[in-house]
């Protein structure tokens, strides 16, 4: 009861006195009130940043390996493998269907989907977009998070039967029937035709990770029966460039492979690539990603984010003490006459560092207070920035990169612990900055200090 | 007779680099209970010194300073601040009122920093408006001091002396400041307090205040000159 009412008073009398000067306790506040947003909104983006990230991971999925074709450089001997044959057969690299079937049989693997694809021109009436034509078997929506939003995905009877039918992502299902029911409608992609038995819900695209994933746009792919491609399309792919010919034979472009748990992955991936090395040899012409490593490494640049924005943020709260520390010495100044009566009426030592302390830290936490309350706002102030940037400095063409599409696609992430710990620090800097004007008003000699003026 | 305050052979010593003050070269002198003091001196001849000591507020650099039994000279800081908190009244010439408080909020002053009881109870706030009336400032409690009149400054000034019952008032120049017909109501009240039984140490250059006190100390060049009942009520 009793320290309550001193504290409560103590705050009350230092309160008075701020408000005796209102202009300058509010520029003096300023200094906290930004270091401490400051401090929660790089907390805010570098959580937003990484939650991001992490999103865009394990859309690829926390338990999948992927398993890609990579096409060797063109001047190394083994590139040249398939392509010293003769031009007609083209350079010949990759995944085989025997890599997926030896795969597919390896122990702690519950999934694995071959992936064919290729880019080409489709058609529906007068529209020809280029879409992503990818060969798969019903197991791909589940593995990379897909959802139908309209009729079905392949079936493995469609498989089987070597239907041409096909599954459309939302975006190109939009460009190719901006008016028509999509559904029992036929394609057109090479020399066939394809029937439309479903639609994919819309879903954002897991952009590039450390540089070694293409970001992927699902929303622009056209599903197709692997074996209906095998068949249709064919594993050899010509391309005129430049007058020039040139073709290249490629089985699967990709595995994705699934295994159990999260502990099953790295050792799996190790399996992997000792089973590839062995089949394919010293022709280096497939690569194993980890979406799981991808992850741990997403959060250590997020740590090191973390780490230089809060830096950053810490000297602008040093530099609000240090504004802190320079007014109170001023007012320690000022009132050396007000410390001398109190001196001489019974005050200890003591008692005037508490009161002007307990000045400094309520300077200090009000200032933090406000400072947490603009914090609040980041997700607003950040909205507002992203606008300002995608209208006025992103041009039509750099707005679909991957980089701006990271930057307007990110939302910042309040870390609620960051609101009381930064509260925290703007007391502590409060307590800190005050101490030194605090004990110099405490030490005058109280009779000089009655002189004072 | 109880003494409230005794001084024994005080010196008090300024060092000004290499030079030595002597401000005070050897005083003693009693105070008994319920006395009524005025000193009296040329400028610089140790009054305020004088006065400072025995107000806690410093302390000498020989000799001894018995206060209420305590001697004050051997103290701690903290404990000097409890006997200017409880055994001390202060009232000075520029009146030393907290700018920014009122005047009820001056006279609590003192009992924010009392050992035992920091918290205001009803009793003392009741205690802070008594000594507010009796002073007659019981209508101006809200008023700050530069609403005042240098007059009720003072007033206000002897009630917060007053507020923690102290044995000893100490006055330096108090009506310095003040035409005689305010000084004359200031003195009254002074008067009046030591009729109650408190003691009271007055530093003044005025016989007509210097006169109302019982007893005169003149002080010379840091040394007491004359002391004893060197002015009476009635003249000479
Ligand atoms: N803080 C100090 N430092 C140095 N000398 C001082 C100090 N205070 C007083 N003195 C000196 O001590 C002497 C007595 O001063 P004071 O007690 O103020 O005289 P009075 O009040 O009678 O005018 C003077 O010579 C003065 O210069
Ligand atoms: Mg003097």
């Amino acid at each position: 009861m009793l320290p309550f009412g001193n504290t409560f008073r103590a705050i009350n009398l230092a309160f008075k006195s701020l408000l005796l000067h209102k202009l300058r306790s509010g520029l003096t506040m300023l200094g906290i009130v930004f270091g401490v947003f400051s401090v929660i909104a790089m907390l805010a983006i570098g959580e937003g940043a990484s939650a991001q990230a992490q999103q865009q991971v394990l859309a690829l999925g926390a338990t999948n390996i992927i398993v890609l074709s990579v096409k060797p450089p063109a001047d190394s001997a083994q590139a040249g493998g398939g392509g010293s044959r003769g031009r007609s057969f083209g350079l010949q690299y990759g995944l085989l269907r025997s890599d997926y079937r030896l795969l597919r049989g390896l122990p702690s693997i519950v999934g694995a989907v071959p992936i064919r694809e290729i880019f080409s021109e489709t058609r529906y009436l007068q529209k020809t977009p280029n879409a992503r034509v990818v060969g798969c078997t019903s197991q791909y929506p589940d593995m990379n998070h897909l959802t139908i939003q309209q009729g079905r995905f392949i079936a493995d009877a469609d498989e089987d039967k070597l239907l041409n039918v096909c599954v459309l992502g939302a975006g190109i299902a939009a460009e190719l029937f901006p008016f028509d029911d999509p559904l029992g409608k036929a394609v057109q992609i090479k020399s066939y035709r394809y029937e439309v038995i479903g639609i994919t819900q819309e879903r954002t695209a897991s952009a590039a990770i450390g540089g070694s994933m293409s970001g992927q746009d699902y929303n622009k792919d056209i599903y197709i029966p692997l074996k209906t491609f095998q068949v249709r399309i064919g594993d050899r792919v010509a391309t005129a460039q430049a007058g020039s010919f040139s073709a290249e034979q490629v089985e699967l472009n990709q595995i994705t492979i699934q295994v159990r748990e999260q502990k099953d992955v790295l050792p799996t991936a190790e399996v992997i690539k000792e089973s590839l090395t062995r089949t394919h040899g010293t022709k280096k012409d497939w690569d194993v990603i980890v979406p799981l490593e991808l992850l741990r490494q997403a959060d250590q640049i997020r740590q090191i984010f973390n780490i230089v924005l809060g830096s950053i943020a810490a000297i602008s709260l040093v530099v609000g003490g240090i504004g802190i520390m320079n007014i109170m010495l001023a007012t320690v100044t000022e009132r050396t006459r007000e410390i001398g009566i109190r001196r001489a009426l019974g005050a200890r030592r003591s008692d005037i560092v508490q009161q002007f302390l307990t000045e400094t830290i309520v300077l200090a936490g009000a200032g933090g207070l406000i400072g947490v309350l603009m914090g609040l706002a980041t997700p607003l102030a950040f909205e507002g920035i992203q606008w300002i940037v995608e209208h006025f400095v992103l041009d039509a063409a750099t707005q679909n990169s991957p980089l701006s599409k990271m930057f307007t696609d990110m939302h910042p992430k309040i870390n609620w612990f960051s609101l009381p710990v930064a509260f925290g620090i703007s007391v502590g800097i409060g307590i800190i900055f005050g101490i030194y004007p605090a004990r110099a008003a405490a030490y005058m000699d109280p009779i000089e200090a009655l002189r004072h003026e | 007779m109880r003494l409230a305050a005794q001084l024994v052979d005080l010196e008090k010593h300024y060092h000004l680099g290499e030079h030595t003050v002597k401000a005070l070269r050897g005083v003693s002198a009693d105070f008994p209970e319920g006395d009524y003091v005025a000193i009296m001196g040329s400028s610089g001849s140790g009054k305020s010194t004088l006065l400072n000591i025995l107000g806690a507020l410093d302390r000498p650099t020989m000799g001894n300073y018995i206060l209420a039994g305590y001697d004050v000279g051997t103290m701690s800081d903290d404990e000097l601040s409890e006997i200017r908190n409880r055994r001390i009244g202060f009232i000075f010439q520029s009146y030393n009122l907290i700018a920014q408080n009122t005047v009820l909020e001056n006279i609590q002053v003192p009992m924010l920093y009392r050992r035992d009881a920091r918290r205001i109870s009803a009793a003392d706030e009741h205690r802070c408006l008594d000594l507010a009336a009796k002073v007659g400032l019981g209508d101006r409690l809200d008023h700050r001091p530069f609403q005042l009149s240098g007059g009720q400054q003072q007033r206000v000034a002897i009630a917060r002396a007053l507020v923690n019952d102290p044995e000893i008032i100490l006055a330096d120049e108090p009506t310095g400041n003040l035409d005689s017909a305010t000084e004359k109501d200031i003195m009254n009240l002074l008067s009046a307090l030591n009729d109650e039984g408190r003691t009271i140490i007055i530093v003044t250059h005025e016989t007509s205040v210097a006169r109302r006190a019982k007893r005169q100390i003149v002080m010379k060049d840091g040394l007491i000159e004359r002391d004893g009942m060197l002015l009476t009520e009635d003249g000479k």
